[in-house]
């Protein structure tokens, strides 16, 4: 378990330094004249040049600009945007809507993924089973670029259910219809997990044991199936983040949230770079931490799995 | 097109005529090409999305077979106007007839979807291939280099890279797109290749093969690759349509196509602002966007299920 988790981080440390060093110099290297891509068409004077280079380090060859932007990174500090806003003011001000938004996408669609899964598992084969595995199917290949603006015309602009777009300070409801499509993008995985990881402990011995023991049909698939059923889908967490992060972008684009994924969106949009690498950077090194995280809980919860 | 015939046909060899029929004759060895196809011609789903595809198809490579307008016989007089015979889709808030811009739409995509296909495919190919048969050190590179990379969400590299290659203001942004999904998209095709050559590496007929003396080459190319190369096909058929979502997904952030490329995506992000004023000009791009990539992902699906019928 020790030699697991070291080489784990050891795996870790060199995906951030591989993800950052590309982000980095496919951003910023062999710009052209970085100066002139900040300050536009105006002439710009020597003592100018001298401001932007003791803020932006232009004057340092490539390896310690980088140097100086991993240092920022770890220690938190992820400079000025082209706007001249705090890119760390941005981010504190877009975190919490994410994290609200995808939280609700998180446990409206495993609530219904994995209830739906359990049923057509313990069925397999079943009428249900083939209905949900098409509407997964479907699910999966429906792009939300797509989706997202077609739920808006039909639930926010035609019937009036839903806003069709969400301010800061939204509450759970308005926050639903952006939650729902969003949801969309792991509940797939995660139904199909589900069923064939409860379709495969139904066979289980264990379960022929309890069912042997006389105990109730509900008990031996509520506490004895679920239990270990679930496991293999709480490793799914940590794919589903990367997943939650691509479609965040594109609804809280489509819905103007304000939250990390609109401000990444509308720095795209604005061609502002150092925005850009920020945002990027932060969402590569959430989700290496979580993916760490939840492999480092399934080694612990699942004591089968041992790593050399 | 007839690249994308070659992708999504592949695992469909020959006319059935010539091949045993089921259980006819046993004595016969069908090939796994053969049993797989006769599993599909029985498949609805199969047959459904093969159909989507051939019309999508023949839009991209016919549009005018559609529709007489042009896609950019725009007249700003004709902002937002409703429907008519010759736009039954009306006109966005440039004027711009909206089915015609729609049917446009699926060659640029489809371009784009198919070579980022092949390049993801010959890339994975060739480094499935080569890990997978000489192992040792170049393997252990190879795995960790797909680590790293599937180790970073899709769509944020998917951004800095596209943003990087799109530099050129005047291009219109294809090959950039092209590249960058192609570039991105080989690891899980190469990850499939490989499992594939390591099992059928051991096989008898290889070790037969090296011993009659053959080279790595003849192994690989003629003996390894068509007994491992099922999987690894249907992995880039659902690609092909991963590839088409995403590079609508770019065009719509702004970093996709661009200038005078025509774009479901880009039409999606343009009608955003005024979806309460016309709504048409956002819901039929999205509307064929779903369904191109939902026909491609359910024919990779069905020919998975015929190669694979463990999986069912």
């Amino acid at each position: 378990m020790f030699r697991y988790i070291v080489r784990r981080l050891l795996q870790m440390v060199l995906t951030f330094f591989g993800a950052t060093f590309l982000v980095y110099a496919l951003m910023f290297a062999n710009q052209d004249d970085p100066y002139q891509a900040l300050v536009g068409e105006r002439p710009l004077s020597e003592a100018q040049r001298a401001a932007l280079d003791a803020k932006y380090h232009f004057d340092d060859p490539f390896l310690t600009q980088y140097w100086h932007y991993v240092k920022g990174l770890l220690t938190g500090d992820f400079g000025i945007s082209l706007t001249n806003r705090s890119i760390n003011d941005m981010l504190a001000e877009a975190w919490p809507v994410t994290i609200k938004l995808a939280l609700l996408a998180v446990l409206i669609s495993a609530a219904i993924a994995v209830s739906a899964g359990v049923f057509a598992g313990i069925r397999r084969g079943g009428i249900f089973d083939h209905a949900t595995l098409a509407v997964a199917l479907v699910m999966l290949a429906l792009p939300l670029v797509a989706l997202a603006p077609l739920a808006q015309v039909i639930f926010g602009v035609k019937l009036g259910w839903f806003p069709v777009t969400v301010t800061r300070d939204a509450g759970l409801y308005d926050l639903l219809l952006p939650a729902l499509l969003l949801g969309t993008v792991v509940f797939a995985t995660e139904l199909r997990v589900t069923r064939s990881s409860v379709a495969d402990n139904m066979r289980a011995d264990y379960v022929r044991t309890a069912k042997a023991k006389g105990l109730a049909t509900k008990r031996v698939i509520g506490v004895h199936v679920l239990r270990n059923s679930l496991i293999p889908v709480i490793t799914l967490i940590g794919v589903d983040i990367g997943a939650l992060m691509s479609g965040a972008i594109i609804v809280e684009g489509v819905f103007n949230i304000p939250g990390v994924g609109y401000q990444l969106f509308k720095g795209i949009r604005l061609e502002d770079g150092p925005l850009v690498v920020s945002f990027v950077s932060v969402l590569v090194i959430v989700f290496l931490v979580i993916n760490l995280i939840v492999d480092l809980l399934y080694a612990a919860l699942d004591p089968r799995i041992r790593y050399e | 097109m007839s690249d994308l015939n070659a992708v999504t046909t592949a695992e469909a060899p020959g006319p059935a005529a010539n091949r045993p029929r089921h259980g006819s004759s046993p004595a016969k060895p069908r090939s796994l090409a053969g049993d797989a196809w006769l599993d599909l011609r029985s498949s609805k789903i199969f047959w459904i999305s093969a159909a989507l595809v051939a019309v999508i198809l023949l839009m991209a490579v016919w549009p005018s077979l559609f529709t007489s307008a042009g896609p950019r016989d725009c007249v700003l007089a004709n902002k937002h106007a409703a429907a008519t015979s010759g736009a039954p889709f009306g006109y966005d808030f440039q004027g711009c007839n909206v089915y015609a811009k729609t049917i446009y739409g699926a060659r640029d995509s489809l371009i784009v979807g198919v070579f980022a296909t092949l390049i993801a495919g010959v890339v994975g190919l060739l480094a499935g291939l080569a890990a997978g048969y000489y192992g040792g050190w170049l393997d252990a590179v190879l795995s960790r280099f797909v680590d790293v990379m599937l180790g970073v969400p899709f769509l944020l590299a998917a951004i800095v890279l596209a943003k990087r290659l799109s530099s050129d203001p005047q291009s219109n942004g294809i090959v950039a797109v092209t590249l960058t999904l192609g570039l991105l998209g080989w690891t899980t095709s190469a990850r499939v290749m490989r499992s594939a050559v390591i099992s059928a590496k051991g096989q008898d007929y290889v070790a037969a093969a090296r011993m009659l003396g053959a080279g790595a080459a003849r192994q690989m190319f003629r003996h390894i690759l068509p007994n491992s190369a099922g999987p690894f096909l249907v992995v880039l058929t659902i690609l092909l349509g991963v590839n088409i979502a995403s590079e609508a997904t770019l065009s719509f952030l702004g970093v996709g196509l661009k200038g005078d490329a025509i774009s479901w995506g880009l039409a999606i992000a343009e009608a955003g602002p005024s979806v309460r004023t016309a709504a048409g000009p956002l819901v039929w791009p999205s509307v064929f966007l779903a369904v191109t990539v939902l026909a491609f992902i359910m024919l990779g699906d069905a020919v998975r299920d015929a190669f694979d019928p463990k999986l069912r």
